[in-house]
């Protein structure tokens, strides 16, 4: 098994496990700090006849450097995180040329809308399958979220993708696969007993594959 | 010797009752406040014994899916299939596992218990600010607890949307499968709103009104800084919560639609309410750790709190700073990203009063002349595991890094590292440190030690492999991990996950019994067993109803002069005791009515 | 002398054309691993009258789309080829199949029937339902189980009943529920198969029946009156015929929809 996050498949991967990195060691390094110090102090400071323990009500010089580290530690790491944030969630950043799908969740299943011969979502070619998104390799995706009874979560780990589908509410996410293959979508929000088995696919195709996945479709679904 | 101001005796001295009690007003329908802690005490146990055992089941689903549980058969259809736990029991079970853990154990515990108990006691009070409001405090918590229990009772059983209880789900009994049961969480909730706001007010009027002569704001130990801060979140969140429990009962009931956009409704609206209430409610189940884990940790090192100012500046910070990031819980629901950045800001931000904390902690040990006992041992466990919970809330708290980790069992991990690590381990510290003043006795020192430290192995042995876990995407509330086959090869870490939780509850029978075993055979307590400052340890054990009535003591230093100069050949020096260079405090006026 | 051969022989005949058959058999849609238990509750007197009849459509039949179940493999490993929902099962000569007919008007008022005990066994094999049109009398068990290893949830959508919804996450489970009220008819569906469903017909009485492979259906046990009966089709609506019973006679009613 692995003991890290999962392989990358997505464009978005490489910014948000550096940051995870980037978060670790500096976390690490206090914890480290904080752990270590913590049995030094236990072995060196424990009780012994005749010591007595040193008098003081503490050190404003202390109290400064350990309020200034961490402060502005954390506002860098605001600033940082935050140009990936709007890079990833913001509405204006969903790329103009993204291919469109529809998602909806709902009480056990997803259901993906296509948009058929004409490139568009909402018309009379539109079809719909269960629980199976198909994707092309290499090219922005813009997945268009609803949810029909309760809030369900539109998960897929190794594209480090996860985003509410919220009844009443029309959400987009998007990203871009990097790499050809299966993957599994989970549903990241309690929804009723069948929450665990919110199971579906995604199918990342060469451009090939794709074209000839939606022929397929055209011509009466699988067979 | 204890130097008290001889206050004229009054009306209500003595605790007001001269006459003798019967066994129903002096351990039943009390209005003591040690009374009424000691009830929450025992009534709150209880509930955590209950989440405890709630939490077993949910391991064993989780680390062994679809096999039938050992003594599974006992409960009914409904709830499982020949001893195979059923979904729909499952959801409920971690529902209720939150719901009973964070309202009717973690904060009863910490508040209700301590609150109650420590307050005045420690600012030289006879009692509360108003006792029978304070007694109506405990039986509303109880009455609460007793409706929610009820949940398991009736048809279709309890609610089961999580103990956050998100809408449309919690709204539409259709969609969820609960009916009664739904509802009656949110009786139960507004009910123990209730009893927290009644116990808040009194806290906070005590604290403001009733400091006995010389004990100034900054006298005041930081348990009851802290409690002071917690019953203002208190006061202000619940309330928020009752309102928001209030509407979905209405939509469940009545047919309104607040929350479903079925007819206008909104299901954000939900996550707003709940977690404007939520997040402030998280720093009430930590607050009074922290304070009271500064009292022992002072008193343990022998040394006054390093940075007591800064440690109140950094209470009162966390609280202020708790208003206002809620949205955190909400990075991922579809609320406009740009409150995510700013909620980010603002959670950053709340590290760094914890961090101030810590480092605080750390420099009250640093070379002291420390004592191990039991109290201190947990109280050091809780610095260092909150440091770790803390920590990995920095993950969480950037942004795009909770995008692959909300939800899964790094929240789990992070959250029982702050409430098990935290509050939990205060908890452990808290209760052996103050049972001499409950019960007259000392819990045994060598079981108490043996516990320590058969939790802290089985403890991390549970909670630090689900960082690992979440951090491979296993999702939370989820029946069975093996449905998804990125998730397969984890199972093994979630089997041994489970099989060390089984133990961690087991070596917790063993304070269970230390508990009930000292009641009547635990050594009988000398008057100050820790050598410590406080107030309380001036007064025999345990406490006399009415505590120094018709007396009140004089306060002439802070609570942590431990090691000092003036304290001669003994290393600590109480708040109450007289030197020849000490004059005696202005007397307070008292407050109107007394 | 001719004329007594001719009685005889010809009685002999009308005793063989008019006898009754056994057409009360309910037709699964395919075939399942473990074949139910006749689902038609016969427990009127069977000296009673009896409805025979076709049922038709006209028009062309919609065509049953097919059911892609390779999120499901368990499911999916259990066909050969693959299956179709089961929204109109037409037979040969356009014989409708899963309608529910039963007697809507003309049993008295206030009589009982003694309700079964055996249950209704409505098995989940393949994700689907077997059978997918049933009837069951009110207060007569209905027995659901799992075939499957995977996770089905049974909810039960009723407006005169109380609605519930039951899972079953592994092979081998059993539930047993009852309705308590006459419902034509209590949807049954699986929300992790949204293809899944099944229909039930609650009845107060025990004459109904759910037509074969081959339009055919026959409700016996019928005393001497006047009976309306309805026949409902889960996608083309209700028909109704009346029929009069005098006797222990056998009585035709086709009964003829029209697609849509």
């Amino acid at each position: 098994m692995g003991w890290w996050l999962p392989p990358a498949a997505s464009t978005f991967a490489g910014p948000i496990d550096m940051l995870f990195l980037v978060i670790l060691i500096i976390t690490g390094i206090a914890l480290v700090l904080v752990e270590v110090g913590l049995v030094v102090f236990i072995v060196k400071y424990r009780a012994r006849p005749g010591r007595k323990a040193f008098y003081t009500h503490g050190s404003t010089r202390a109290e400064i450097i350990w309020t200034a580290i961490p402060a502005v530690t954390m506002v860098a790491l605001g600033l940082v995180s935050n140009h990936y944030w709007v890079k990833m969630k913001d509405k204006d950043s969903v790329p103009a040329d993204a291919y469109r799908v529809g998602v909806m969740g709902k009480q056990f299943e997803w259901q993906m809308t296509y948009s058929g011969t004409d490139g568009k979502l909402g018309t009379d070619d539109d079809f719909t399958v269960r629980n199976q998104l198909h994707i092309t390799v290499n090219q922005p995706v813009a997945v268009e979220l609803t949810a029909e009874d309760v809030i369900h979560s539109f998960f897929v780990p190794e594209f480090r993708v996860k985003q509410d589908a919220v009844p009443g509410m029309h959400i987009i996410a998007w990203f871009q696969a990097t790499k050809t293959g299966e993957y599994e979508i989970g549903c990241a929000e309690l929804c009723g007993m069948g929450h665990y088995k919110m199971r579906a696919r995604v199918f990342v195709h060469t451009p090939e594959e794709f074209t000839a996945w939606m022929a397929q479709q055209a011509a009466g679904g699988a067979e | 010797m204890t130097s008290v101001a001889h206050a004229k005796p009054d009306a209500h001295g003595g605790g007001g009752h001269h006459a003798a009690m019967s066994f129903w007003q002096k351990y039943i329908f009390s209005t003591d406040h040690k009374i009424i802690g000691i009830q929450f005490l025992f009534v709150s146990l209880f509930f955590l014994l209950l989440g405890g055992l709630l939490a077993m089941q949910i391991r064993w689903q989780v680390g062994f899916p679809g096999k039938p549980m050992p003594g599974g058969g006992i409960l009914p259809e409904s709830m499982v299939s020949g001893g195979v736990i059923l979904p729909e029991y499952y959801i409920q079970l971690v529902t209720m596992h939150g719901t009973f853990m964070v309202f009717f154990a973690i904060m009863p515990l910490l508040v209700g218990v301590y609150a109650n108990f420590l307050i005045p006691l420690k600012l030289g009070a006879h009692d509360m600010a108003f006792p029978r409001i304070n007694m109506w405090s405990f039986w509303l918590a109880l009455l609460a607890g007793l409706i929610m229990l009820a949940g398991f009772f009736v048809p279709e059983g309890t609610s089961r949307a999580g103990w956050t209880m998100y809408a449309p789900l919690s709204a539409r009994p259709d969609l969820s499968g609960a009916t009664v049961g739904q509802m009656l969480w949110c009786v139960s909730i507004v009910v123990l709103g209730l009893s927290s706001v009644m116990g808040s007010v009194n806290y906070i009027t005590t604290i403001i009104n009733h400091r006995a002569p010389g004990m100034t704001w900054f006298r005041m130990p930081l348990s009851v800084w802290a409690l002071f801060v917690t019953a203002i979140l208190a006061v202000l969140a619940l309330p928020v919560l009752q309102g928001a429990a209030i509407m979905l009962l209405f939509d469940q009931t009545i047919g309104t639609h607040f929350f479903d956009p079925v007819a206008g409704g909104q299901a954000l609206l939900w996550q707003h309410l709940f977690w404007f209430f939520g997040h402030p409610e998280v720093y009430i189940l930590i607050l009074p750790a922290m304070g009271m884990v500064s009292d022992i940790i002072s008193n343990g090192s022998r040394k006054p709190i390093f940075g007591y100012h800064s440690m109140v500046f950094a209470i009162v910070g966390i609280a202020f700073l708790g208003w206002i990031v809620w949205g955190h819980h909400m990075f991922m629901s579809g609320m406009n990203p740009t409150l995510g950045s700013t909620f980010m800001v603002s959670t950053l931000l709340i590290a760094v009063p914890s961090a101030i904390k810590v480092f605080n902690w750390m420099g009250t040990m640093w070379r002291g002349n420390l004592r191990l006992h039991v109290p201190m041992l947990n109280a050091i466990a809780f610095v260092s595991m909150f440091t770790i919970g803390g920590l990995s809330g920095i993950f969480m708290a950037a942004t795009p890094v909770d995008i692959p980790i909300h939800d899964t069992y790094f929240i789990v991990a992070h959250l029982h590292y702050v409430l098990f690590g935290g509050s939990l381990f205060a908890l452990f510290a808290a209760i052996p440190f103050w049972y001499p003043k409950m019960f007259g006795r000392m819990m045994d020192e060598r079981l108490g030690k043996i516990h320590f430290w058969l939790t802290f192995v089985t403890y991390n042995l549970v909670f630090f492999p689900m960082h690992m876990i979440g951090m491979g995407g296993q999702m939370r509330r989820l029946y069975d991990p093996t449905i998804y086959d990125f998730l397969k090869p984890q199972q093994p870490l979630n089997e041994f996950i489970t099989i060390s939780a089984f133990a961690l509850f087991a070596v917790q029978l063993i304070f269970a019994f230390n508990f009930l075993w000292s009641l009547k055979k635990g050594k009988v307590a000398p008057q100050n067993p820790w050598e410590d400052n406080g107030l309380e340890w001036s007064l025999p054990n345990p406490a006399p109803h009415g505590n120094w009535a018709p007396h009140t003591p004089n306060v002439y230093r802070g609570p942590y002069e431990f090691s000092a100069p003036e304290s001669g050949d003994a290393d600590f020096l109480p708040q109450t005791k007289k030197l020849p260079t000490d004059r005696d405090p202005v007397p307070a006026i008292p407050p109107a009515g007394h | 002398m001719k004329g007594r051969i001719f009685s005889v022989v010809g009685g002999m005949f009308l005793l063989t054309v008019c006898s009754k058959g056994d057409n009360s058999q309910v037709q699964a849609a395919p075939p399942a691993a473990d074949t139910p238990p006749p689902a038609t509750a016969t427990a009127g007197s069977a000296a009673g009258g009896t409805i025979t009849g076709k049922i038709k459509f006209t028009g062309t039949a919609p065509r049953n789309p097919a059911i892609d179940m390779s999120e499901e493999a368990a499911c999916k490993a259990k066909y050969t080829t693959t299956p179709t929902e089961e929204n109109v099962v037409a037979g040969p000569a356009n014989a409708l199949s899963n309608v529910f007919v039963y007697v809507s008007a003309g049993v008295p008022a206030g009589q009982t029937f003694t309700v079964p005990t055996t249950p209704v066994v409505l098995d989940q094999s393949g994700c689907r339902y077997h059978p997918h049109v049933f009837g069951v009398m009110v207060g007569q068990p209905v027995e659901i189980r799992n075939s499957d290893p995977v996770l089905h949830n049974i909810k039960a959508v009723a407006k005169k009943n109380r609605p519930f919804n039951v899972s079953q996450p592994s092979a081998g489970m059993k539930t047993t529920r009852t309705f308590t009220a006459p419902e034509v008819t209590v949807n049954l569906q699986c929300n992790v198969h949204g293809w899944m469903h099944a229909w039930v017909g609650v009845r107060p009485d025990p004459f109904f029946a759910v037509s074969g492979a081959d339009g055919s259906f026959s409700i016996t046990g019928l005393p001497p009156g006047t009976y309306t009966i309805e026949a409902w089709h889960e996608k083309f609506g209700t028909q109704t015929a009346t029929v009069t019973i005098a006797g222990t006679e056998t009585k035709t009613a086709n009964l003829t929809f029209a697609a849509r």
